[in-house]
Formats: C-alpha cells, sequence, structure tokens
C-alpha cells in the first residue's frame, strides 16, 4: 500500500524497517540522535531504538568510517551518515584503502557489509566544500558498489538493498531530493528487497532520443523530455540507478533503436560517470546505429560557487538539456 | 586464562619456541629473497619478537589483534601457521589470502587476527570498531591493535584514542616503539618524546614498558587486558624495542648508526635474554633451549618446503574476487 512521502522520510522508514528486523544494524553519524541529523533523515530513529543503536560520533570522519569497517568484518552491519559527501573525504583511507580491499585482499576471509550514506550536490548555497558531486571517484574503485537513487521509492529499496547487501555500499543522496514527494510502498521486511541491485530502468519512454541521467539529474531529464515533447520530441529518459556496477544494457538497447545519446549528471564532465556510459554505448553494437555523436551534459567544470547565478550557471538546468536535445535532433536533418 | 604463562616452564618454553618461530621465519624471508625467489618487499620484526610473543600470550581465546606492515610476528604469535604465512609471502593458493596480499596483509579472522595492514595507522580505526562490535554483540573479547611509533603520528591514532576513550571501548592500543617511523627517529618525529603520555589526553592510562624482556611484556600486557576486560576502558602500553634489519628492502641505514644496531643485538636482544632469564630462574634447562631452537628451525625447514610446493593462483581466481556479493549489474 503506497503512501505519498518525501525522500527523506522513505529514507528513515528504510533505516526503521532494517533497525526493526536485524539487531545487527547500527546507525553512526555526526548529530544523527537528539538532533536527527543535519537534514533530518534519522529524526525519530534515536527515541525508537536508543543511543546504542542510533550513535552520535565526534567530528571525526576517519574513524566514524574506520568503525564502521571494523564492526562490519567482525558481524555489525553499520548504516553512516556522512553529514555532507564533501566530508569523506577525510575518511578516504578507510573507504578507500580498507573497505573497498579488504574482502579482495584478505582473499575472501571477511566481508565488509557497511552501507556510506552521503547527502551530496549543488543548489543549496552552501558553496564549494558543501556541494559537490563526488560519486565518480567512488564508482572508479573496485571493491565498491555505488548507488545513486533519484525517487523516493529508490532511496527507500536501494538503502534495504544495501543493508542487505555482503560488500560496502556508498548511496549517493542529493540534497535537494529530500524534500522530493512521491508514492512508497514501505517494505515489510529487508528480505522484500532482493539483495542485487536491480540495474538501468525508463521512466520516461519515446523513439527519438536516449537521455540517461541519475539521482537529481533524472529529474532535470524528465522536465527537459516534457519540454521537447511539446515539440513533438519524444525521449525515453533512462535512470541508471547504479553507478557500480553499472548496468549498460538497456542503455545499448534504447539507443540501438533511437540513434541519439544525451548523457546528463550534476558532477562535472572530464573522466566522469558520463564519460563511462558513452564509452560503454560507442564501443557496442549500438555504435552503428548512432545517427550523430553522443552528447554529455554536465556540471560546469569549476568548484561549486556561491553566489547565486554561478550556482545555477554550474548545474545543468532544464534548459541546458533541452538545447543539447535540440542541437542533436537538428544534426541529422 | 590467557594462552601462554612464561613464569611457568610449560609457557616458558612455548614462549621461546614461537619467538624461535618468528626469527626463523623472517631469516628464512631474508634468505630466499637473497636467491631471487621471493619478490615485492617486506618489512622484517626481528629484534621486536617479544613484544608479539608477550602480548598475544596474555590474550584468551576469541580475542582479536589487528597489526601492521612489520605483522609477521604479531600474526605468528597469534596462532598462525607458518606454512600457510609463508605460501602467502610466495604469492602461492594456499597463502592465507590466495596470494592476492602478500607480507603487508595477513588476515587469519578463524584465529581472531583481523588482519595486517599496509596502512600505518590503517587499522586503528577498525580495531576501535572491532571493540564496538564485541560490546554490541554482548562478546567479553578484547581488541588489541598493534601499532607502531610512527603510526602515533597519524590523525587515526587521535581520533581512535579519542572514540575508545570517549565510548569506553575494549581495546588495548599497543605501540610497538622501534624508534624510527622508516628512517625518522621518535625524537624527530614525535612532540613531547612519548607515545604513552598521549593517553592521559584521552582519559587512557598509558605506560612504557621493556619491549625486549618478555616477562615484562607478558605481565604488562596481562594486567592491561584484564583491566579492559573488566569494563575499565581502552588502555595503552608502548614497548620500548628497537628493530635490527631496516626497514624494508630499500634501506641503506643512513640515518643510524652500525653501533647503535649492535649495541641493541649484542646487549639487549629479547631471545637471549628470555633464554637466560627461563634458565636462570630454572623455567628452562640448557637443553631445552637447544631443543626448542631445534623445533623452531625444523618447523620452518619443513613449512618452506611445503609452501613452495604450493601452486601458484590463476588469473580466473581474480573474477568477482573483489567483492562477496554479485559484481555485476542485476539483469533488470
Amino acid at each position: 500500500m503506497a503512501e505519498v512521502m518525501s525522500t527523506s522520510r522513505a529514507i528513515n522508514a528504510a533505516m526503521r524497517v532494517a533497525m526493526a528486523e536485524d539487531p545487527r544494524v547500527f546507525l553512526a553519524g555526526e548529530d544523527i540522535g537528539v538532533y536527527g541529523g543535519a537534514f533530518g533523515v534519522t529524526d525519530g530513529l534515536l527515541g525508537e531504538f536508543g543511543a546504542e543503536r542510533v550513535r552520535d560520533t565526534p567530528i571525526s570522519e576517519d574513524i566514524i568510517v574506520g568503525m564502521a569497517v571494523g564492526a562490519a568484518i567482525t558481524g555489525m552491519r553499520p548504516v553512516i551518515e556522512m553529514q555532507f559527501s564533501d566530508f569523506v573525504v577525510n575518511a578516504m583511507d578507510p573507504l578507500v584503502n580498507q573497505a573497498a580491499k579488504l574482502h579482495f585482499m584478505y582473499g575472501g576471509n571477511v566481508t565488509v557489509p557497511m552501507v556510506l550514506r552521503l547527502p551530496g550536490g549543488g543548489g543549496t548555497g552552501a558553496a564549494e566544500q558543501h556541494s559537490q558531486s563526488l560519486e565518480a571517484w567512488f564508482a572508479h574503485v573496485p571493491g565498491l558498489k555505488v548507488v545513486a537513487p533519484s525517487t523516493p521509492q529508490d532511496a527507500h529499496d536501494l538503502l534495504l538493498a544495501s543493508i542487505n547487501d555482503p560488500d560496502p555500499v556508498v548511496l549517493v543522496e542529493h540534497k535537494l531530493l529530500y524534500k522530493a514527494e512521491g508514492p512508497v510502498e514501505v517494505r515489510g521486511s529487508l528480505a522484500e528487497v532482493d539483495a542485487a541491485f536491480a540495474g538501468t530502468v525508463p521512466r520516461r519512454t519515446g523513439g527519438d532520443l536516449t537521455i540517461v541521467s541519475y539521482s537529481r539529474g533524472c529529474a532535470v531529464a524528465l522536465d527537459a523530455a516534457e519540454a521537447l515533447a511539446a515539440d513533438g520530441v519524444e525521449a525515453t529518459v533512462l535512470d541508471l540507478r547504479s553507478l557500480r556496477p553499472l548496468d549498460l544494457g538497456p542503455v545499448i538497447a534504447s539507443v540501438t533503436a533511437t540513434g541519439r545519446l544525451l548523457v546528463t549528471h550534476e558532477a562535472p564532465g572530464p573522466v566522469g560517470v558520463g564519460a563511462e556510459v558513452v564509452a560503454g554505448v560507442v564501443g557496442s553494437e549500438a555504435f552503428d546505429h548512432l545517427l550523430v555523436p553522443p552528447v554529455r551534459v554536465t556540471g560546469r567544470d569549476n568548484p561549486m560557487p556561491y553566489a547565486p547565478g554561478l550556482e545555477r550557471a554550474t548545474i545543468p538546468q532544464v534548459e541546458d538539456v533541452v538545447a543539447a536535445a535540440r542541437r542533436l535532433m537538428a544534426e541529422d536533418d | 586464562m590467557p594462552r601462554v604463562d612464561p613464569s611457568t616452564p610449560e609457557g616458558a618454553r612455548a614462549a621461546l619456541t614461537t619467538m624461535w618461530t618468528i626469527r626463523r621465519f623472517e631469516e628464512a624471508l631474508e634468505d630466499l629473497y637473497s636467491r631471487g625467489l621471493l619478490h615485492g618487499t617486506n618489512h622484517l620484526s626481528i629484534g621486536q619478537e617479544a613484544v608479539a610473543v608477550g602480548v598475544c600470550g596474555a590474550l584468551e581465546e576469541g580475542d582479536l589483534i589487528t597489526s601492521t606492515h612489520r605483522g609477521h610476528g604479531h600474526c605468528l604469535a597469534h596462532g598462525a601457521d607458518p606454512m600457510r604465512m609463508m605460501a602467502e609471502l610466495l604469492g602461492r593458493v594456499d597463502g592465507y589470502c590466495r596470494g592476492r596480499g602478500g607480507s603487508m596483509h595477513i588476515a587469519d579472522v578463524d584465529a581472531g587476527n583481523l588482519g595486517a595492514n599496509g596502512i600505518v595507522a590503517g587499522s586503528m580505526t577498525i580495531a576501535a570498531g572491532a571493540a564496538l562490535s564485541m560490546r554490541m554483540q554482548g562478546r567479553d573479547a578484547v581488541v588489541v591493535c598493534f601499532f607502531g611509533d610512527g603510526a602515533a603520528n597519524e590523525g587515526s591514532f587521535h581520533e581512535a584514542l579519542n572514540l575508545a576513550g570517549v565510548w569506553g571501548l575494549p581495546v588495548l592500543f599497543l605501540c610497538e616503539n622501534n624508534q624510527y617511523g622508516m628512517s625518522m627517529s621518535q625524537d624527530s618525529s614525535t612532540a613531547g618524546g612519548s607515545v604513552a603520555a598521549r593517553g592521559a589526553a584521552y582519559g587512557i592510562e598509558g605506560r612504557r614498558i621493556d619491549g625486549n624482556d618478555l616477562d615484562a611484556v607478558h605481565a604488562a600486557a596481562a594486567e592491561a587486558v584484564a583491566g579492559v576486560r573488566a569494563g575499565g576502558g581502552p588502555a595503552l602500553l608502548e614497548a620500548v624495542t628497537y628493530r635490527y634489519r631496516g626497514h624494508s628492502k630499500s634501506d641503506r641505514n643512513l640515518y643510524r648508526t652500525l653501533d647503535e644496531i649492535e649495541s641493541w643485538r649484542n646487549e639487549r636482544d629479547p631471545v637471549d635474554r628470555f633464554e637466560a632469564a627461563a634458565v636462570a630462574s630454572g623455567r628452562l634447562t640448557a637443553e631445552d633451549v637447544d631443543a626448542v631452537r631445534a623445533e623452531a628451525r625444523d618447523l620452518l625447514r619443513d613449512a618452506v618446503q611445503r609452501a613452495v610446493r604450493s601452486p601458484e593462483p590463476t588469473v580466473d581466481d581474480l573474477d568477482g574476487a573483489a567483492y562477496a556479493g554479485r559484481s555485476t549489474a542485476a539483469v533488470a
């Protein structure tokens, strides 16, 4: 029975389901207890589950993540909130050198079932050090999994699937999506969501153009697709949902049908997820069906500025995607 | 009950056997390396054996350790099979990590060794997490976190002591102070000059001990572990010792004198000292000592012979190996 709720409530509900079902699951992070988290995502959980399982930590990102690694390899299932995704830079050793490596490096003798929630992205006026989209860093590291939901239901389901997964998972949460609402079917148990991450799914279908995105970029892509439809151009919008592993099968199939590929995301373009998607498509059987070269519409290649006009110019807008799509449509006319 | 009590004849014999096993293991590595049979690099703890043996002997079944890049001694003292360790260093499938980890990454989780770590202070935050995990699961296990004097200048050291202190975690931080972080002496790297003294800032009692005196190490570790297990929160020991060999294979020993090395080796060697003390106190006879030396030599000879016969891993062993679960995209 679906009910309409915000993304932050959907994530909160997933944590509640997991905590109620599995005593190994616990939460840790900065100000996640009484304060309820900087974005209110853990609101109410302290009262329900107590301070032993909803753990406020010192402002010490290195040990927050390192502690989670140690707990995970000894039988617990920690779910960690980085207050802002940018702060994970202080925890790159435990995440990249430890969590991502231990299962492989120790010959399969340990598993690292931990979830790292990263509230990221711009659009809040928080400027350079509180607005980054760092997902490509983590998607580049063998041993990590990276998921980036765009809907409240996916935020709910992907968190449950991440908690159920035996590997370390980075959950990319866009801060502007926390208040976005949608129908959510709250799961009754962890088992209702398969531990295997579902791959790329269509959010809209159309035969003229394939637009690929993830996280908040999907909302931008869908608005752009509606604007294009007013001109008679019908776009398919694909939501990657998981960046590692990356499911390019549906992208290749769609581009084979439409002949046009546009990838959009808020992170800067160079060496980013969009480049990986384009390379995957160009290197596939879809190449022969491409009518025009693929294009990326990404974040401007500079740190996130503070002034509203500059911040807006740095984040891809609906009109940017529409303009790029129109150029794609015009090129082969 | 601690697993090894060196104050008894049986315990003294067991402790000496482990010390000789560690020394012969690392000497065997030097030999294999010089003959071109061992690749990569390794970090030898020759001269530091009393720390690993004294501390691990003070632990009980179910207690956990985390180790360092100079961790052969910790792993062997905590129960690792020399043959499987040797196979790992030789990059063979019977190694603890199937040949994927090598010298710096031996883990033997079944024996309570959560893993050696190639990142200085990398295991300190992990040890704190494992200690939290033990407490949340209602287990009375103690976690011993081995680290070096160099690690005490990493942020992880301070974050780990702070969190362990504020949460009262059951972890013994065991600084193996061999006086050099690669080439940097403790005098020139460590403000205040003492790792043990840093415990006070976090409400943790820190003690400096003679790391080359096995009886002293064991006694201090046993007392600290008992306090931690009783719920007294974390403890910190700084065992002062010395490594005879260079930091790693690239070391030309330009930062210290031959006299300094020789004086430690000739006057303060932990194996020599324990043999003398055990014989003087009547725990062991001279014949016992000879027998232990021969036993360790034979054990290592056999371990090397079996390890070199272990097959090399094949590349298909890497497929999907970075993940315990699904490593490719699900079919939608």
